[in-house]
């Protein structure tokens, strides 16, 4: 498979490698902070465009992979001394691994029921954790200190979280693409579009939808370790905010699901409008509401999304907008 | 024998959808399956294909027992379907839902090898031409040449036709039915489902009759045709006696 | 202990039956047209505001004011229908439940910017009846009352009217429905306002018991969704049903275990449900 050859897989990547790069090149904080909060929406959007982009399944709670290996990754971090990059890979394993169980049960289910269930999880998993004593219980855990001090101290750290959080980006991207256009992401659109006929083809929908459901929750879960270890703490109410979950689907959606880059457009023009409204005088406390609104005008008149709409209209961009 | 049906029945809630059904199929047949509407005969080719599992009775595909298994294990054994409402894969091009077919068949094609087989199972329908666009821009009658050229990319052993010839003017017919003749020449077994009754007494080597999801009768198109059975069975149904009526 | 336990079950009892009312509401428009209405929690807190408002601005008796409260939730239903859900009716699943979701984040958006997040209450204390062992606020009472009410005018009107018959036609086949000459669009704004009414008659009752605030919506829309799962997507008594199972356990739980396990028993039971039987206890639509 000659991907390497396609100007589709080389345009997110170098987008995301100029602009990690420049940031690093830079060093200033206050460019970092902004990049990194979109490099992990992007991030995020992507990974739940490789269930929901290709699969058409609909997880309205996916945050709760973000929260469920951002808590195991920063308790290993912060608890119990590990590396940053080997427990930002155990967060993601844990998620990979409670989507596994999850998925063996919850994907059984099509639709709306699907994604009720994905909700109920999330919230079943936030109670959980506020409960449960390791992780702190309600008030949720602080970051030992001595943890930063590993990486040179907190101003320290936090660029070398940003590195990984960048990598990360570059990875996902990476996997989306090549899940794409690969014979497994044909099966899956095949899914997508008409399961029932697509198992008749042949496709083993079970055992496919859920290697991409462990995949979609895999880079969650990293993405979260790195997020609160930046943070310095980690509770419940942080975590597995359903607002985040749906923030993500509008991202996908905005920017086009399906496609590699519509996420990455998604992600940044929301950021970019929600830093915009948080600042502006008129529509501080209106940003919800302008959101909102912004989302119901691409349902109603745009469902392809911003990437979908120009491939529709500009079928030659298509092998360079993927 | 290609496929091998043991008195598999079937049973919806209360409604008894399938009785006792048995035949068999040799390799290299076209076996038509007619009988009147409601009659059970797209439920057999789900039960066939393993969309449900009867619950009792089994199917034998090449010697295997393929009974309760999901129906994309028994599509990877080599058994293809066209479906009687077209299903296609509506966001995807016309060459990549043949490709579907050819990368999860019997075959298991890598993706360049589905692309150059999907271009040959469209030239054999007819729809070359039509292969970059979306699958969903396609009128009936190219949906169901798409549903076909889909089941054959899959190089199947066994092909399942769910009414191919609904909805087609008698040229169409004609062209589908030389077609059918011509994938049945290349060594794939056929059992199809059809109304046509011109059509598939002229095409079929061996007639099945399902009623009520009973088997009535079974043998050459000529016998069953002056079946009193059958010609009871279908005259409930005054249309179809008239048509079974001019063979 | 037991009379504890039995003023607590017959407390959560009784707000079962509002949650009921809540959880009607949403299976209403499931089951008429297959939408799940995630602007639900929002409207419910809009009820909350409408009854507040009409007893600190008008002094109106926070129970007459369910009247008005409903007519508006019903004037709400059909406006939301008509700008965000009409247009993908007929659209995958992800069209209405993003479409239902931005009219909710615009809801809280210009509700929080108007109303603020500072909590406001009910002023309207009416004492508690005894009965034996059992103490029981009257405000429970009343509002078991008012659910009662309006399910009953829910039931009477989907019976016994014309408009409740063509309600009924297009839950059970919208295209029959049409070619029988039902104008469906208008009876699809009707139910998808008749679910925003029961949603709005649920919030004005829960004010009548809790401060509130325009974010307040959120946790009973998740209830409802429990509830519907448990008595039927689609199924209006089952979600009374469900509303009562699921009042019941909030009072009973606590005694057993800590509070804080409640949401985890609930989600638990949801996700549960969901699997093993997903039309729920008493069957789907």
């Amino acid at each position: 498979m000659k991907f390497w050859r396609q100007p589709g897989f080389w345009l997110p990547l170098v987008i995301v490698l100029l602009w990690g790069g420049t940031v690093l090149v830079l060093r200033q904080d206050t460019v970092r902070e902004t990049a990194f909060t979109v490099l992990m929406f992007m991030a995020l959007a992507s990974s739940l465009n490789i269930l929901l982009g290709y699969t058409g399944y609909v997880s309205f709670g996916h945050i709760v992979f973000f929260g469920l290996g951002g808590y195991t990754g920063f308790y290993l971090i912060s608890e119990q001394g590990w590396p940053l990059l080997l427990a930002s890979l155990a967060g993601g394993a844990l998620s990979g691994f409670i989507a596994l169980l999850v998925g063996l049960a919850v994907l059984r289910l099509r639709g709306a029921y699907f994604a009720l269930a994905t909700i109920g999880i999330n919230e079943a998993a936030r109670a959980f954790v506020s409960n449960f004593g390791p992780f702190g219980g309600a008030t949720g855990l602080f970051v030992n200190f001595a943890a930063y001090e590993k990486y040179g101290g907190a101003g320290q750290a936090l660029w070398t979280t940003f590195t990984f959080l960048w990598v990360t980006t570059l990875v996902v991207l990476v996997v989306s693409y090549l899940v794409k256009h690969s014979r497994f992401g044909l099966g899956l659109q095949a899914i997508r579009e008409d399961e029932d006929a697509a198992m008749v083809m042949g496709v083993n929908a079970p055992r496919a939808k859920t290697i991409t459901y462990v995949i979609s929750a895999f880079f969650p879960g990293i993405i979260g370790t790195l997020y609160f270890f930046k943070n310095g703490n980690v509770e419940p109410g942080d975590a597995f905010q359903l607002h985040m979950s749906i923030e993500m689907l509008v991202m996908v959606m905005l920017g086009g699901m399906g496609t590699v880059l519509g996420p990455m457009v998604g992600a940044t023009a929301y950021q970019g409008l929600r830093g915009y409204l948080l600042t502006s005088p008129i529509f501080k406390d209106l940003h919800l509401a302008v959101a909102g609104l912004i989302l119901l005008l691409i349902i109603l008149f745009v469902p392809a999304g911003a990437v979908g709409w120009v491939r529709g209209r500009l079928p030659a961009l298509r092998r360079v907008l993927e | 024998m290609i496929l091998q049906v043991q008195d598999v029945t079937l049973r919806f809630g209360g409604l008894q959808a399938l009785t006792d059904v048995t035949f068999d199929q040799t390799e290299g047949q076209i076996l038509g399956l007619i009988g009147p509407n409601g009659a059970g005969k797209t439920t057999l080719f789900n039960v066939i294909n393993g969309v449900f599992a009867p619950y009792r009775g089994k199917i034998i595909f090449r010697g295997e027992d393929i009974t309760g298994k999901p129906s994309y294990e028994v599509a990877r054994r080599g058994m293809a379907r066209a479906h009687q409402v077209v299903r296609p894969l509506t966001e995807l091009t016309v060459r990549e839902n043949v490709m579907v077919g050819a990368c999860f068949g019997r075959e298991g094609q890598s993706l360049s090898q589905a692309a150059s087989l999907a271009d040959q199972a469209l030239a054999q329908v007819g729809l070359a031409g039509r292969a970059d666009q979306p699958s969903g821009s396609l009128n009936v009658a190219q949906k169901k040449r798409l549903e076909l050229a889909r089941a054959l990319a899959a190089r199947p052993y066994l092909l399942l036709l769910d009414e191919v010839l609904a909805g087609l003017n008698p040229t169409e017919i004609t062209e589908m039915v030389a077609t059918i003749r011509k994938i049945r020449d290349e060594g794939i077994s056929i059992l199809m489902i059809e109304h046509v009754m011109q059509a598939v007494m002229s095409i079929s080597d061996h007639i099945i009759v399902l009623d009520y999801g009973q088997l009535i009768a079974a043998g050459k198109p000529e016998e069953v045709a002056s079946n009193p059975k059958v010609i009871e069975a279908y005259l409930g149904d005054p249309e179809m006696t008239a048509r079974l009526m001019v063979e | 202990m037991f009379s504890q336990l039995a003023s607590s079950l017959t407390d959560g009892l009784l707000l079962g039956f509002v949650y009921g009312v809540a959880a009607m509401g949403l299976t209403l428009i499931w089951g008429v047209m297959s939408v799940i209405n995630l602007a639900h929690g929002p409207v419910i807190a809009l009820g909350m505001f409408g009854s507040y408002l009409l007893f600190t601005l008008l002094g109106v008796n926070p129970y007459l004011a369910l009247v008005p409260v409903a007519l508006l939730g019903l004037v709400m239903g059909f406006f939301i229908y008509g700008v965000a859900v009409h247009r993908v009716i007929n659209a995958p699943h992800l069209s209405s439940l993003l479409a239902t979701f931005a009219v909710n984040m615009i809801i809280i958006g210009l509700g929080t910017a108007i109303f603020s997040t500072s909590p406001q209450n009910i002023d309207y204390s009416l004492g508690s009846l005894e009965v034996g062992f059992l103490t029981v606020p009257f405000s429970r009472l009343l509002a078991t009352a008012g659910a009662l009410l309006f399910t009953a005018a829910l039931y009477l009107f989907l019976y016994f009217t014309r408009p409740g018959k063509a309600v009924r036609a297009v839950a059970n086949n919208r295209r029959a429905a049409e070619l029988m000459g039902i104008p469906s669009s208008l009876v699809l704004a009707l139910s998808f306002g008749l679910g925003t009414m029961m949603a709005a008659v649920a919030g004005g009752l829960i004010a009548t018991f809790f401060p509130f605030t325009i974010l307040s919506g959120g946790p009973y829309e998740l209830k409802s969704f429990v509830i519907c799962v448990l008595g039927g997507l689609g199924n209006p008594l089952g979600a009374l049903l469900g509303g009562l199972i699921l009042g019941g356990l909030e009072g009973v739980i606590p005694a057993f275990m800590p509070v804080s396990w409640v949401p985890v028993v609930e989600f638990g039971l949801f996700v549960l449900v969901l699997l093993v039987k997903p039309s729920g206890l008493l069957g789907a639509k």
